[in-house]
């Protein structure tokens, strides 16, 4: 009988959720194709190994530079004769892995010094503050070059510097989100009843600031991957053998660009589609989740 | 509007302060130090002496704060920091030939950018929903989408395909060659001032639909002035304050796809001379650059905030 009832619950929870993407998609058709092509390239990402015709790395002297054609390279070779749809198809994984592993590290840092900034206040705050404006009059992409260059070129020093150029824009932004709820009638509740400090920060004003954090996270991820690119780009960023769009592009840029132009644009033609996608999903998400931030 | 503006000159002195101390700060952090890139550059071995007395001679060694002061004096008396590792060329040197170049190229991007922007937005938004609307939101959705850098890749695939032409390679002065200049300015430019003008001409529809609606624009109209009159005059100018607002901030990613695209197109400005300085591992040279950087947006943002006094005049008797 209660494992009915356990069925019965999970299956109305599930009803819900498909009739909420239904709505969602209904009301925001553009947001949801960008829900669509994150989709697929979360797919790609995942499923690399099975998507892939080839072999990512495997060099072949006798297939150097084939242009692409549908029955043997799809997106052609480059010059060590890689098969290159194999090899987007495997960059999808470094994006993918750089964008949200440094936006989730520049959301969660930033949201608990943002609302500890505005809680605690006084002093505290005003120190968080100065040095935020400090990082956030730099620009980002200069701060996670300069970042990169002193930690030196690898995976996750490329994650830790794009991370650091969001956290000051996630403390200013969860700061002032939590400021307003913190004059809320349910906080007051919670400090006369005694709750701890920490107890208020995370039970009560963490989950109630969380949609604008959210929708800018999203916007960021978008931003993430293209500063990741940007730094493979100039040979400062994610180093061989880690298969990065970026890295491509300029390995493609660098001497082929009219010999072999499919090096460059089928890169770039996956990192344009993907910025493209979040930027869709996340203009919808911002007029669904908090419309106070609509700006055109 | 003294008052303001004085206050305004004020703040920036610790804000260039506490930029400097950032960069470095960054640059001390570094696995490997200063010493060891110049003595392990020619790959030949050293000893530990050697090395000693190299870190004695650079000062690094010494507190942080005092090498920090020495660099700050230096930065002040437009030494800049002292030599290149790389090639010992004087850092002043460098900056006064590459400072000039970004310093061109964002200010022909800042003025490409408005004039693209502001009757883009302006058509869009008293064409709302119409053709217009929708094709100037394609070109700022895919001017926003599509990666700068990549764009210019395009832009430079484009023309050698096309019209058999590429982009001098050898940068030339305005005043010596304005045609060569041209020709090297204008791609980067353009690319550019694609993606800042996708902003802002976003701010001026939404920012100029916001006017339209206001009680005075339907004065201005009741009391019988021309449409034309009514927009240019009237609301274009309270459209204008969103828009520089938003041209302050995004002014940092424009600076940060400078140094790309300088990079690709070979103009000899900061952000070339910082990823050139960043493979060779020149430190000394990456820190004084990028200082220039942050220093040439903090002084382009004080303008930013001169310009909003000058288009509301309302704002200098803001407390």
């Amino acid at each position: 009988m209660q494992e009915v009832v356990h069925q019965k619950h999970i299956f109305r929870f599930s009803r819900i959720w498909v009739s909420q993407v239904l709505t969602f998609s209904r009301k925001k058709p553009v947001g949801a194709a960008g829900a669509a092509i994150l989709l697929l390239m979360v797919l790609l990402a995942v499923l690399a190994d099975v998507v892939s015709t080839h072999d990512h790395l495997a060099q072949n002297a006798y297939d150097r530079l084939q242009p692409p054609t549908f029955q043997f390279h799809l997106f052609g070779t480059d010059s060590h004769g890689r098969d290159m749809f194999s090899r987007v198809v495997y960059g999808s994984r470094i994006s993918m892995y750089v964008g949200l592993v440094s936006v989730t590290i520049g959301t969660l840092l930033g949201t608990i010094v943002g609302i500890l900034s505005a809680y605690i206040g006084g002093k505290y705050d005003l120190i968080i503050q100065r040095f935020v404006d400090t990082l956030m009059g730099f620009p980002g992409f200069i701060l996670a070059l300069v970042l990169v260059v002193s930690l030196g070129a690898s995976l996750n020093n490329v994650v830790i510097a794009i991370a650091a150029t969001f956290t000051p824009r996630m403390v200013r932004l969860a700061r002032a989100s939590a400021l307003s709820i913190k004059e809320e009638v349910y906080v007051l509740a919670a400090q006369s009843i005694g709750a701890s400090t920490a107890r208020i920060v995370f039970r009560h004003i963490f989950p109630n600031s969380l949609a604008p954090v959210f929708v800018m996270a999203t916007a960021y991820l978008g931003a993430a991957i293209v500063i990741e690119a940007s730094l493979s780009f100039l040979g400062l960023g994610v180093p061989p053998p880690h298969p990065s769009w970026g890295r491509m592009l300029q390995e493609g840029a660098r001497g082929y660009l009219e010999a072999a132009p499919w090096l460059t644009i089928f890169p770039g033609l996956a990192l344009t589609i993907t910025v493209f996608g979040f930027s869709l999903f996340g203009d919808a998400l911002r007029d669904v989740l908090d419309p106070r931030l609509r700006t055109g | 509007m003294q008052r303001y503006l004085a206050q305004r000159l004020l703040l920036f002195i610790p804000a260039i302060f506490m930029a400097s101390l950032l960069i470095f700060g960054i640059m001390r952090v570094l696995p490997g130090d200063v010493a060891l890139v110049i003595l392990g550059g020619g790959g030949v071995s050293f000893d530990d002496e050697t090395y000693q007395s190299l870190r004695d001679q650079l000062g690094l060694n010494d507190p942080f704060h005092e090498q920090y002061g020495r660099w700050a004096w230096s930065m002040l008396k437009g030494e800049f920091g002292g030599k290149s590792l790389e090639n010992q060329e004087p850092i002043r040197a460098i900056v006064a030939r590459r400072f000039p170049v970004t310093l061109q190229l964002t200010l022909y991007t800042i003025v490409l950018s408005v004039m693209i922007s502001v009757p883009l937005g302006v058509v869009a938004a008293l064409k709302q929903d119409k053709w217009p609307d929708y094709v100037v939101r394609l070109f700022t959705i895919a001017g926003l989408a599509i990666p700068n850098f990549w764009t210019a890749l395009m832009v430079i695939l484009g023309l050698l395909l096309v019209f058999r032409w590429s982009p001098p390679v050898i940068y030339a002065d305005i005043w010596e060659d304005p045609w060569t200049h041209f020709q090297i300015m204008i791609w980067p430019s353009l690319v550019l001032a694609w993606t800042f003008s996708s902003y802002l001409t976003r701010v001026t529809r939404s920012s100029m639909l916001e006017v339209l609606r206001q009680d005075y624009i339907r004065t201005a109209q009741s009391k019988g002035l021309a449409e034309r009159v009514v927009v240019w005059r009237h609301a274009l100018r309270n459209t204008l304050i969103p828009v520089v607002t938003v041209a302050g901030i995004y002014l940092g990613t424009m600076l940060g796809g400078a140094v790309i695209l300088e990079a690709i197109f070979g103009l000899p400005g900061l952000g070339e001379g910082i990823v050139d300085a960043a493979l060779n591992r020149d430190y000394l040279v990456i820190q004084s650059l990028a200082t220039m950087l942050v220093f040439m947006m903090l002084a382009v943002n004080l303008l930013v905030d001169v310009a909003y006094v000058v288009i509301d005049p309302r704002i200098s008797y803001r407390s």
